[in-house]
């Protein structure tokens, strides 16, 4: 029983993982009703760049701070540059802007810092930890916190202040919000520097657990089955979507790959989506339309 | 003259002409009526008025709009809301998912750096006209009444202060009763605070006793105009709307 929670427990955790991602895409889906195929790239840009600055010697806080100055200035670039001109064209003009995109995004962090793989150490260390009784890693933990304090700040930034209720709106009724002159390049500037912001924290805590290196742009495919369980346009959702396929992943591999051979837990995530596809295509926590009758 | 249109044509997805000449005129602090049949053209006229075509993939392609003596024509929705031109859309668009309040308080995005204390004031001065929106103010916009949703509306679009509101078929889907009681709101507001409205309808008898003036609309052409009493006099009037003639436009 002891190692079934375990594995329950370290699932959970590595789900809030594939939550930092999904979240990245949320913000954006809710502010403007594309997916962000570019969410990835983000990913990698912000962490190469944080890692490369620390390797040329700048102290964690203002490599920090760069990136992030850095990545909300890619936000108002995209924003002008990507965005603007294709404001009222229909969703999946926008998608593919996003796919071209990602591989601007990807070119640029390699050409601006080369190819090769880094490691990234955040000084918390991977050992694990006992806790009741359970082994549980404490860079998980860490990792768990950071997304805690994540979905708080987040919730604050949408339901305390003038920008989120821009936003809440423009997601609600984006006709009726320019009609009462809520300026929807800003709304879509901040989300996108925000998504800029998930994705450094994303970033940094992928980029310490695979390494920085090309394939963290990929971390966007474990975050589709995240985004279909929970629902593109919920935060929470997102969240219970990653706990959901962490966990599940987890012990489909230990208890089910015995029987029907390994690597279960690379696939298993799909099959869950595509479930959910079939009984609830919004998700667990996606906004369906009220409708008075 | 607060509003001109001059000889404006609007196009959608490059193809579909929805106005093809719409010329009209508010005065400072008139109450216009915009009449025709469904598919006349008077929501379209509205929205080129607005800067709003352009979210719906539409196009004024000729002609030009005056707002306060300036062209405007093609000007961004934000910016004319900032100058007191505001539109309530068709259907109320309320933000379903919001508070009543909150609704109101999007409004306020028209007018940037406004203080915490302005907007609550200007949210009271609301309340005192839609006193029913007090006791909702904590409710979801989507679960409260039709009614409740049009003065939502108008009053997330009254709430930034504007000089000329653009009102697209507030009687829809409504009780005579609520209609009534949202007409006599909107002339108390043009008497009182000044506030010029345009709207569309296809209530005339209403819109027709609460107007100045009135234009009428038919296959996107203006085909009469003229004081409101006036109007309400003439007999085909009524044709219009049973779309004998719209058909042979």
């Amino acid at each position: 029983m002891e190692f079934f929670f375990e594995v329950l427990i370290g699932g959970l955790l590595a789900g809030v993982m594939y939550s930092l991602v999904a979240i990245g895409f949320v913000l954006i889906y809710k502010a403007s009703g594309v997916f962000n195929f570019a969410q990835g790239a983000m990913v990698l840009f912000a962490a190469l760049t944080f890692v490369s600055l620390l390797e040329r010697g700048v102290p964690f806080w203002a490599a920090f701070a760069v990136t992030l100055a850095l990545m909300v200035a890619l936000a108002l670039l995209i924003e002008r540059a990507v965005l603007r001109p294709l404001v009222n064209r229909s969703p999946i003009t926008l998608f593919m802007a996003t796919l071209g995109l990602s591989y601007v995004i990807e070119g640029a962090a390699q050409a601006l810092w080369g190819a090769q793989v880094h490691g990234l150490e955040l000084g918390i260390s991977d050992e694990p930890l006992e806790l009741g009784g359970l082994l549980l890693s404490q860079f998980d933990l860490f990792a768990a916190a950071t997304a805690a304090v994540l979905v708080i700040a987040l919730s604050l930034l949408f339901n305390r202040t003038r920008i989120g209720l821009a936003l809440r709106a423009v997601a609600d009724d984006p006709l009726a919000a320019q009609a009462v002159g809520v300026r929807l390049q800003r709304v879509w500037a901040v989300v996108w520097a925000v998504a800029g912001f998930v994705g450094l924290v994303a970033g940094l805590l992928w980029g310490a657990r695979l390494g920085v290196q090309f394939s963290l742009s990929l971390v966007v495919l474990k975050a589709l089955p995240v985004l279909i369980i929970g629902g593109f346009t919920s935060v929470s959702g997102a969240i219970v979507g990653g706990l959901l396929v962490g966990a599940s992943e987890k012990l489909a591999e230990v208890y089910l790959g015995p029987w029907i051979g390994g690597g279960l837990e690379n696939w298993f995530p799909y099959v869950l989506a595509l479930l959910f596809l079939l009984v609830r295509p919004a998700g667990l926590f996606g906004e369906r339309a009220i409708e008075r009758v | 003259m607060i509003l001109q249109v001059d000889d404006i044509e609007v196009l959608y997805e490059q193809v579909i002409l929805a106005v093809r000449n719409v010329s009209l005129a508010v005065g400072e602090g008139q109450v216009v009526a915009l009449l025709g049949a469904n598919g006349a053209g008077k929501s379209t006229s509205l929205k080129a008025i607005a800067g709003l075509v352009r979210a719906e993939r539409g196009e004024v392609v000729r002609g030009r709009i005056l707002y306060q003596g300036e062209e405007v024509t093609r000007r961004a929705p934000q910016a004319l809301a900032a100058r007191g031109l505001v539109q309530v859309l068709e259907g109320r668009h309320c933000f379903a998912h919001l508070s009543v309040e909150e609704n109101l308080l999007a409004g306020a995005f028209a007018r940037p750096r406004v203080s915490r204390a302005q907007l609550r004031e200007e949210l009271e001065r609301i309340y005192a006209w839609f006193p029913r929106l007090k006791t909702r103010r904590r409710s979801l916009a989507g679960y409260t009444s039709g009614g409740e949703q049009q003065m939502v509306a108008i009053g997330r679009a009254l709430i930034s202060r504007p000089r000329l509101v653009l009102l697209d078929e507030p009687s829809m889907g409504l009780a005579p009763q609520i209609v009534e009681e949202i007409f006599e709101i909107v002339a108390a507001l043009n008497r009182e605070e000044g506030v010029s409205f345009l709207i569309a309808e296809q209530n005339i008898e209403v819109a027709l006793r609460h107007a100045h003036h009135a234009y009428v609309l038919e296959s996107g052409r203006v085909v009469d105009q003229g004081p409101a009493q006036e109007i309400a006099r003439r007999e085909d009037l009524h044709a219009f709307y049973l779309g004998g003639q719209a058909a042979q436009g």
